[in-house]
């Protein structure tokens, strides 16, 4: 394997400064050890009950009638909730109001919470929740997209947004290609469960410690459940064992159902799914049909495109409008479009609420994007590199702006440097030449290569949560207590802003003690999610940081009659006016000298305004660009196939830790190659997920990830935005990286046949739909 | 309620070794290690990822002298491992990988060191594997981290830090166990809750006289009896301790295989014997599996998509099983009656299987969605022997295409005596239809089920053929 350019983890002697440098993830060594914390190792007090629901077992329906004795008399059991049963409200939606915790008589999906048992084992709960005695009036289920068309079934109405007159370009036009995708979903597959718990306090207070990316939103629900105000209940989360979107809302029903179980008993109360509950009652990414028709001229320039994307978004709105605008806000992905159409249906479905998961419909809208490169370079007999290149947008340096389907102009492209970049050191070119040399020569296997861009959009669309808290303490003994709002479901943001507060005291890493995210230290944060961790909430931690530390110069220049321009915070000392002093000896004079030692940060992204009705406007504040080549090979027997070797180059502007940057490319292409290949979601004609423990729904394994994988970061990246130190959000971008991959096993399959027909792969390109793409090509039905 | 008063619920005592220190536990004999560990010892180190062991986030080290006597360490998923498989074992967690005073253990150095953990949730469970490997000298991580999903890393840096590791001497607290262990043993004593026979002699007059028992071998499947569908089985037998039922022997012109071997043994056997077969093994299940799933509970399941039949009735295997006393045998094929349905009387257990010393002639299929550690959707195992130009004589089997692994009969004949040609496969390819209808699940449609069959033999011919360029997927290099 070659190994990838990476930074080493060591520092240059003498540089204690903690920026820009390739540090190890602060949990690394309670990570190997096992005494890293999750929820459940969390050690409970004596006489904490456990949960598990009670499941629907019909996709949808009313419940005649529900015996519950069964359960009641079980071993083990101490109380069984209904929707009856709740103190206050019954929701445990993000947003609409249209979750119940405890299913109000309506049955909307196989796998939906009908009861809470509450026990005093794991075992006892899971074992008694299956006992229950139910009679459904059943109803026939809207399961798939075009039964849900047929049904006129929408979580809400159908958007469309356009620059200039698509229609008309797209008749106009030398060429034309229209065609379908059928893009499948992807089950978080985070290895942590969801897992709550919740510690009841004197005065029916509440303190929930919870698997979750949006503590706030926790502590909203708990409260609203027990009918308190926000206050009286305190959320706290150390840290995930991953999340990438399925925390951001799915944790709701455990911690709720912890908060009201221990209202009802006075005891603690703790939640887990097993696996498969945790697979069949939570969300995952939205499936979503694209249709597409563009016109365009024999170079391959693009002159109209419309799109038509369906997503399915199961049977509750849950954050499927934000998805499904962002799917239409990557609809361009890097290409420069005269006339755009882009029309966006949601579909209400009787399955799993589809929720958030890292892209955020952003890589079905690109996908479906790239699918349109891919069949126009196949209509024109042309590498659709060249395509590619020929549509995007301009470069930052360029005089003319690009300009987006949504009206915001493209200032910071800088996509064509970074496919120029890694088209020659991928050897594209080369291989590509060397590849089709060797698909003459093998009959039954065939080799594809695919360079795909990304160009992904940052900042909330709903404007508002692109803002951030932090509290920052410095003790007496010169110890700084970092909290801020983001969690840590393990891409690094807890160590990246710690490493942004050292900087600002001049200390070491070591000097800056990480705490778990609180809710009653910093208030009314967003979730963590949109890859805006480190770009909030480093500049709330900075805020709070330059706060104490402009007290500490101001108290310094007076108290040594100097300049506050000649007090320095640096390589662990603080240098005044010529002297040297250890930080702990400032602070012990700065406290007996009664400075605050204390300070809250603040932050709020400057510059956006958006219209999302009418899809006009500046929602992001700036974008990340990245590109990735793959190589794959396929067998023409059996569709089975692999992928050979990947590059990736992506622009994260100027890291703030490179090794996490890395971490977070080489890991989001190969869930992103995951989602586009083996991961496969299957529901049976009666909304039964058949996919729901890894058995049988495969994430890649270790064998899976490409046999070279050379991954490197953008040496020339900077943000231009006024990003914290100049750096890019990194978390979902790398993730569409992974599409290369897809449109490699599509050249495959294109090899297949005599070049007058488009494969017309569908994802999940598993080995199943990769052959029937082959014989399609061989057969002239494409 | 078992036949005989014992219920998985009553309580039994175990005694083994705990990251070095010893344990005598008290517990149901269907406590899995992995809530043992987690919820009576409070070492929450050990993860439940899925409680099925298909995750490896529980993966844990089981050592215990093998067969000739030398310490054999195992990786295996503490999730479904019952706490009598581990009667007179030693037991390092991951919080046993560390020395006693705190001294990482090198791939616990290059794990930090490469930047391997992400969410951190995986990797006490890598850790542990990786140890294991490396305290066996064992340096194909592909395969041995194949059994540890990681959702995060994209498993990069880890196959790094493995690499990394792989030079560090074995540290001294990783072989300490041996000095310590004593084999307190079943002995053929009923403990109270279940049987841990001695000898294949004890467990077959047990078994006779408890016809309605679940015999345990590695609980591979059993355990999910018990994780997933929250069954109460018993009585049990934890066949484990019957030593003289783990072998593999080659006798009188036969391979002999004890039905306690497990799939590591009969891997290791393979790769000299029949590789395509050692290949199959080691894509169907994970290192964590191997090491505990025998080839007994792979045939006595009667699972329609075990991929262990099809190549062993490719290999012309008879199967052997014991009533008390009574032996009896049949081709493995006749076994499987029907889906679920097998010719094995209760109380009646397999003992074991043999087949023909051969020139290797086997050539396995495995397809599934992912390569590694997937159930197939089709598996087909082809034993031809062609003379000249002519198929003189051809069994062929396949699992995933009927309710049973079967053989193919009607493409069996189609070949048999019939020239090695491409209108012979094409013949053959239009036999299949007559021996299989195969049905649609989460795995494959019917459809692509019978066309992927008919490729199979497209391939098996190629192979024997020139310039037909590469046939083999796994074998394509960068």
């Amino acid at each position: 394997m070659n190994a990838p350019e990476r930074p080493a983890s060591a520092r240059p002697a003498g540089d204690t400064r903690p920026l820009h440098k390739a540090l190890p993830h602060d949990a690394a060594p309670l990570h190997v050890t096992g005494a890293a914390r999750y929820v459940d190792d969390i050690p409970t007090p004596a006489g904490t009950l456990h949960l598990a629901f009670g499941l629907s077992t019909i996709a949808r329906g009313d419940i005649a009638r529900m015996d519950l004795a069964p359960v009641l008399s079980a071993p083990g059991v101490v109380d069984v909730l209904t929707a009856l049963d709740l103190p206050a409200a019954n929701d445990v939606s993000p947003a609409a109001h249209d979750e119940p915790l405890l299913s109000d008589g309506r049955v909307h999906y196989h796998g939906q919470a009908l009861f809470l048992v509450i026990a005093d084992s794991h075992l006892a709960a899971r074992r008694a929740a299956r006992l229950a005695g139910i009679a459904y009036d059943e109803a026939p289920p809207v399961l798939t997209i075009d039964e849900a068309l047929a049904a006129g079934a929408f979580i809400e109405e159908p958007r469309e947004w356009t620059k200039g007159d698509a229609d008309d370009a797209i008749a106009a036009a030398p060429r034309r290609v229209q065609g379908r995708i059928e893009i499948g979903g992807q089950e978080h597959f985070y290895l942590e469960g969801q897992a709550a718990l919740a510690l009841p306090q004197e005065g029916g207070d509440m303190h929930v410690i919870s698997s979750t990316q949006h503590p706030t939103e926790i502590q909203h629900k708990v409260a609203e459940a027990l009918g308190l105000p926000m206050a009286a209940v305190r959320v706290e989360v150390r840290r995930m064992g991953g999340g990438f979107g399925g925390k951001e809302s799915q944790g709701n029903a455990l911690a709720v159902a912890c908060a009201v179980a221990a209202r009802a008993t006075g005891r603690p109360c703790k939640m887990r799914y097993d696996r498969d509950d945790d697979m069949v009652i939570t969300g995952k990414r939205h499936d979503f049909r694209i249709d597409y028709r563009a016109g365009f001229d024999a170079e391959g320039r693009i002159l109209g495109v419309i799109f038509e994307q369906f997503a399915r978004c199961g049977w509750s709105q849950d954050l499927s409008p934000a998805i499904a605008d962002r799917a239409m806000l990557h609809a361009d992905n890097a290409y420069d479009l005269p006339a755009a159409r882009i029309v966006s249906h949601r579909l209400r479905t009787n399955t799993a609420s589809a929720t958030a998961f890292r892209g955020f419909g952003g890589p079905q809208g690109i996908l479906g994007m790239e699918r349109v490169i891919d069949h126009i370079a196949a209509d024109l007999g042309r590498d659709p590199l060249k395509v590619r290149q020929r549509n995007y947008y301009p470069n930052h340096t360029a005089p003319r702006r690009g300009l987006t389907p949504y009206h915001m102009e493209v200032q910071d492209s800088v996509i064509d440097e970074i496919t120029e970049e890694l088209a020659e050191s991928a050897r594209y070119a080369e291989r590509r030449a060397a590849i089709a040399a060797w698909n003459a020569q093998n009959p039954i296997l065939k080799r594809g290569i695919a360079l795909t861009p990304v160009k992904f959009g940052i900042s909330f669309t709903l404007s508002h949560l692109n803002q951030a808290g932090a509290l920052v303490h410095v003790y007496q003994d010169g110890s700084i207590h970092l909290n801020h709002g983001g969690t840590e479901m393990g891409q690094g943001l807890f160590l990246k802003v710690a490493q942004v507060a050292a900087d600002v005291f001049g200390q070491p890493l070591e000097a800056v003690k990480i705490t778990a995210t609180d809710t009653a230290k910093v208030p009314n944060t967003s979730a963590t999610a949109a890859s805006s961790g480190s770009d909030l909430n480093g500049m709330a931690a900075h805020a709070a940081c330059v706060a104490i530390r402009d007290r500490l110069v101001g108290f310094l220049a007076q108290e040594h009659q100097c300049d506050p321009s000649a007090i320095r915070f640096r390589d662990g000392r603080v240098a005044v006016d010529g002297q040297d002093l250890s930080f702990p000896e400032v602070i012990d004079r700065a406290y007996r000298a009664r400075i605050s030692l204390s300070a809250t940060g603040f932050y709020r992204t400057p510059d956006l305004e958006w219209d999302r009705l009418r899809g006009h406007g500046r929602p992001f504040y700036y974008f990340a660009y990245g590109a990735a080549v793959s190589e794959v090979v396929i067998d023409t027997l059996t569709g089975e196939n692999r992928i050979l070797r990947a590059d990736l180059l992506h622009d994260v502007g100027r890291s703030l830790n490179p090794a996490l940057d890395i971490g977070q490319l080489e890991g989001g292409f190969v869930q992103g190659a995951g989602w586009l290949t083996t991961e496969e979601l299957v529901w049976d004609g009666a909304g039964r997920l058949r996919t729901h423990a890894p058995s049988t729904y495969k994430i890649p394994a270790c064998g899976d990830r490409p046999g070279v994988f050379n991954v490197a970061l953008w040496k020339k990246g900077r943000a231009r935005a006024r990003t914290i130190h100049r750096s890019k959000a990194v978390g979902e971008p790398p993730l569409m990286l992974g599409i290369s991959v897809f449109l490699a096993l599509s050249q495959a399959v294109a090899a297949c046949g005599d070049g007058t027909r488009y494969p017309a792969l569908d994802a999940p390109a598993t080995p199943e739909r990769v052959l029937w793409a082959v014989r399609r090509m061989r057969e002239g039905r494409a | 309620m078992g036949a005989t008063g014992i219920a998985a619920d009553d309580i039994m005592g175990i005694r083994f070794l705990l990251n070095g220190k010893p344990r005598d536990v008290v517990t149901s004999p269907t406590t899995t290690l992995l809530d043992w560990l987690r919820e009576e010892a409070g070492l929450c180190g050990t993860k439940e990822g899925c409680n099925e062991g298909d995750c490896g986030a529980c993966t844990i080290m089981v050592s215990r002298p093998g067969p000739d006597g030398r310490m054999e360490h195992r990786a295996l998923n503490a999730c479904i491992l019952f706490m009598p498989q581990l009667q007179g074992a030693a037991v390092r967690t991951v919080e046993g990988i560390a020395g006693p005073d705190g001294t990482l253990h090198p791939v616990q150095e290059a794990m930090i060191a490469h930047h391997a953990s992400q969410c951190g949730f995986c990797t006490p469970g890598f850790v542990v594997s990786m140890a294991v490997a490396h305290a066996n000298g064992v340096r194909a991580d592909d395969d041995t981290l194949a059994g540890n999903l990681c959702r995060c890393t994209g498993y990069a840096p880890i196959i790094r830090a493995a690499e990394a590791a792989a030079g560090a001497p074995v540290p001294e607290w990783m072989t300490v166990d041996a000095g310590a262990l004593t084999t307190p043993g079943g002995g053929g004593k009923p403990v109270a809750g279940a049987f841990l026979p001695g000898s294949e002699d004890e467990l077959a007059a047990w078994y006779a006289g408890n016809p309605g028992a679940t015999l345990v071998a590695g609980a591979t499947d059993v355990g999910l009896w018990v994780t997933k569908q929250l069954r109460r089985i018993g009585p049990l037998a934890f066949v484990a301790g019957a030593a003289d039922m783990r072998y593999i022997r080659i006798e009188g012109g036969e391979v002999h295989v004890g039905a306690a071997s497990t799939l590591s043994d009969l891997h290791a056997f393979m790769a000299g014997q029949h590789p395509d077969f050692a290949e199959l093994i080691r894509r169907y299940g994970s290192v964590q599996v191997r090491n505990a799933a025998t080839i007994g509970g792979n045939i006595a399941n009667g699972s329609p998509i075990g991929d262990g039949p099809p190549a062993l009735i490719a290999l012309g295997a008879t199967l052997h099983l014991r009533h008390g006393d009574r032996r009896r045998s049949l081709p493995l094929e006749d076994f499987f009656l029907d889906y679920g349905v097998q010719d094995r009387a209760p109380g009646e257990l397999v003992t074991g299987l043999s087949f023909p010393l051969q020139p290797d002639r086997l050539r396995c299929y495995k397809l599934s969605k992912r390569f590694d550690q997937d159930i197939s959707a089709v598996c087909g195992a082809f034993n031809l022997e062609i003379e000249g130009d002519e198929v003189t004589e051809a069994r062929i089997a396949f699992g995933g295409m009927a309710a049973t692994p079967r053989r193919a009969v009607a493409t069996e004949a189609a070949l048999r005596g019939a020239p090695w040609s491409d209108e012979t496969i094409r013949r053959a390819q239009a036999a299949l239809e007559e021996d299989f209808a195969p049905i649609s699940d989460m795995r494959a449609s019917a459809a692509y089920r019978r066309e992927a069959a008919r490729g199979m033999l497209t391939r098996l011919y190629a192979e024997t053929r020139l310039g037909t360029g590469f046939t083999r997927i796994l074998e394509v290099q960068p």
